[in-house]
């Protein structure tokens, strides 16, 4: 029998240690936060990463250029375009020549396309996160439907292979316009129904607002980029800043939070999809014909030099730095990816916060492991 | 009260929706279609007019392939000494590592004699190890036909009737 009268309340609080992960559902991946616990308390809070590590970096390296296209997909394996972008990007600087506008024009839609899906990937799991059920069913439904539009264009639902050095691989198949405006109401519809469901809902409200608040100087601090970093009310997106392709000839808005905590993560992301319909429907109209590669097959080999682009992803900014020896395969691909910054500032979010809240924090950040780890 | 109200509709147009048009697929009895487009594992393509493949093992796939999943092996096409074919040489074996192919296909583009398509094939249990990658199996019991095909039957329909008699007959479509 234990004497439970012998307790001694004024000992010091015991200090458990709990691993979260690396099978733990809800860390989107594998990632393991390891936790030091007072009773429902975080005490402190320490993220061990590289469960996914594949060594893409250094695989580039022994790649040509037209290969490592293939390894930028399995980067951000949820907005796989958009990391095609970049590094075709990247290579198109080092070699100083045009991409066709038509191409540019493809490459934005299919960007913003991708965009969106990745953002209803997390509101429908962000909704998990905080307990809701419903919403994963509803934008797994918009998401799908765009990756049929993908599947019908490049060929592949996730895994593209579908941009190139100088343009793209093949024009738009020739019912591309009956296929998306067929997709894009539907998918307004589904942005809409799930923001509906979930945004002010009284639940989700009281378990997102004023959690995870990051202010904004710890936000720079940290390096924050994208969607984390314009709640907190910075308006920094790479596609205004620093206009890349033809971003400059579309009128959206940059939306921003005030308070900088998880719901405002939440929400700056839900108004970009609008941002993001609006772009595509504004493409959609100027977009010319024409060519849609300046290279066609022709073995890319950059001359010397080294360069670093970046754009926008959903995550955030993404960059490049690409250092060639004027061989046909690059001599160091470094890749900066937003996942792997923003998750930095778990370690400051998570202290003297609740367990129950951890989830809900690491959720709001919108970690990728693909690129996290690389 | 509203809110709640607000909510109920929202489930019951959904269920009325779903009622009208069910999203499930009953998958392995019913395959779900793919896009025209759509990149399954690669496979060969056959010359139906003198009964081999196109490829000619020219090696450029397995050069350019970024896992290096490929092999292939050339020999000297015996039905060229016959005087029925004109390629000289010809594949003699082609295996694809289905472990290690990641469905990107580079091979299709940099394949000069269009003697590779990515097939619509994913379901890939099957009783050999390798399968029959040289396609004529595949498209002999399926009705599929090999994109770079289409193209050339599109091709042959969009040409005026005089050329097309003085061409030479279109080979069979490769249809089951």
């Amino acid at each position: 029998m234990v004497e439970v009268n012998n307790i001694d309340m004024d000992a010091e609080p015991l200090e458990m240690l709990v691993n979260m992960g690396p099978q733990h559902p809800s860390t989107h991946g594998v990632f393991r936060m390891v936790l030091w616990i007072d009773g429902e308390k975080v005490v402190r809070a320490e993220s061990h990463i590289g469960y996914l590590h594949r060594g893409s970096e250094k695989l580039c390296e022994g790649e040509q250029y037209h290969q490592i296209i293939t390894l930028f997909d399995r980067l951000d394996y949820i907005s796989n375009f958009n990391n095609e972008m970049v590094f075709c990007r990247a290579v198109e600087k080092l070699m100083g020549i045009e991409v066709p506008e038509r191409a540019e024009y493809v490459r934005v839609i299919l960007c913003e396309l991708n965009r969106i899906a990745s953002h209803l990937l997390f509101l429908g799991t962000f909704g998990l996160d905080a307990g809701a059920m419903t919403p994963v069913m509803l934008t797994f439904r918009g998401r799908e439907r765009i990756q049929s539009v993908f599947e019908a264009i490049s060929g592949a639902r996730m895994m593209h292979n579908y941009f190139r050095v100088g343009g793209i691989k093949e024009d738009l198949p020739a019912n591309f316009e009956q296929l998306v405006s067929d997709l894009l109401p539907d998918l307004r519809a589904d942005v809409e129904e799930a923001d509906k469901l979930l945004t002010y809902n009284e639940v989700f409200i009281a378990r997102t607002k004023g959690i995870g608040v990051i202010d904004t100087e710890t936000a720079v601090d940290y390096g924050l980029t994208g969607p984390c970093l314009r709640a907190c009310g910075v308006p920094y997106d790479v596609r205004k800043a620093e206009p890349y392709s033809v971003y400059d000839r579309f009128d959206f808005d940059v939306p921003v939070g005030i308070d900088g905590d998880s719901w405002e993560r939440y929400y700056v992301r839900v108004e970009e999809m609008y941002q993001s319909l609006n772009i595509i429907d504004q493409a959609l109209e100027q977009i010319p014909s024409g060519p849609v590669s300046t290279l066609g097959r022709r073995l890319i080999r950059p001359p010397k030099g080294d360069v670093y682009v970046r754009s926008e992803n959903p995550r955030g900014e993404i960059g490049v730095y690409l250092v060639s020896d004027g061989t046909d395969k690059p001599y160091r691909v470094k890749v900066r990816p937003p996942s792997f910054c923003n998750l930095s500032v778990l370690e400051v979010l998570l202290k003297d916060t609740w367990v129950a809240d951890a989830v809900i924090i690491l959720g709001s950040l919108d970690i990728v492991l693909g690129e996290v780890d690389r | 009260m509203l809110s709640s109200l607000k909510g109920m509709l929202i489930t019951l147009v959904s269920t009325v929706k779903g009622l009208r048009a069910p999203v499930t697929r009953q998958y392995p009895s019913v395959p779900t279609p793919v896009q025209p487009r759509y990149m399954g594992f690669p496979a060969l393509t056959w010359d139906e007019k003198v009964d081999e493949p196109y490829c000619t093992a020219c090696m450029v796939c397995i050069r350019n392939c970024p896992t290096l999943c490929m092999s292939a092996t050339m020999m000297d096409n015996p039905l060229q000494k016959e005087g029925k074919s004109s390629r000289k040489k010809i594949v003699e074996t082609f295996e694809i590592n289905l472990n290690r192919c990641i469905l990107c296909g580079i091979c299709v583009e940099v394949c000069n004699f269009d003697a590779i398509v990515m097939s619509h094939e994913h379901e890939l249990s099957t009783y050999e190890r390798n399968g029959d990658r040289l396609g004529q199996r595949y498209q002999k019991e399926t009705d599929w036909i090999p994109p770079t095909e289409l193209a050339k039957q599109a091709k042959a329909a969009a040409q005026p009737r005089e050329q097309k008699e003085g061409a030479p007959a279109a080979s069979g479509e490769p249809k089951a």
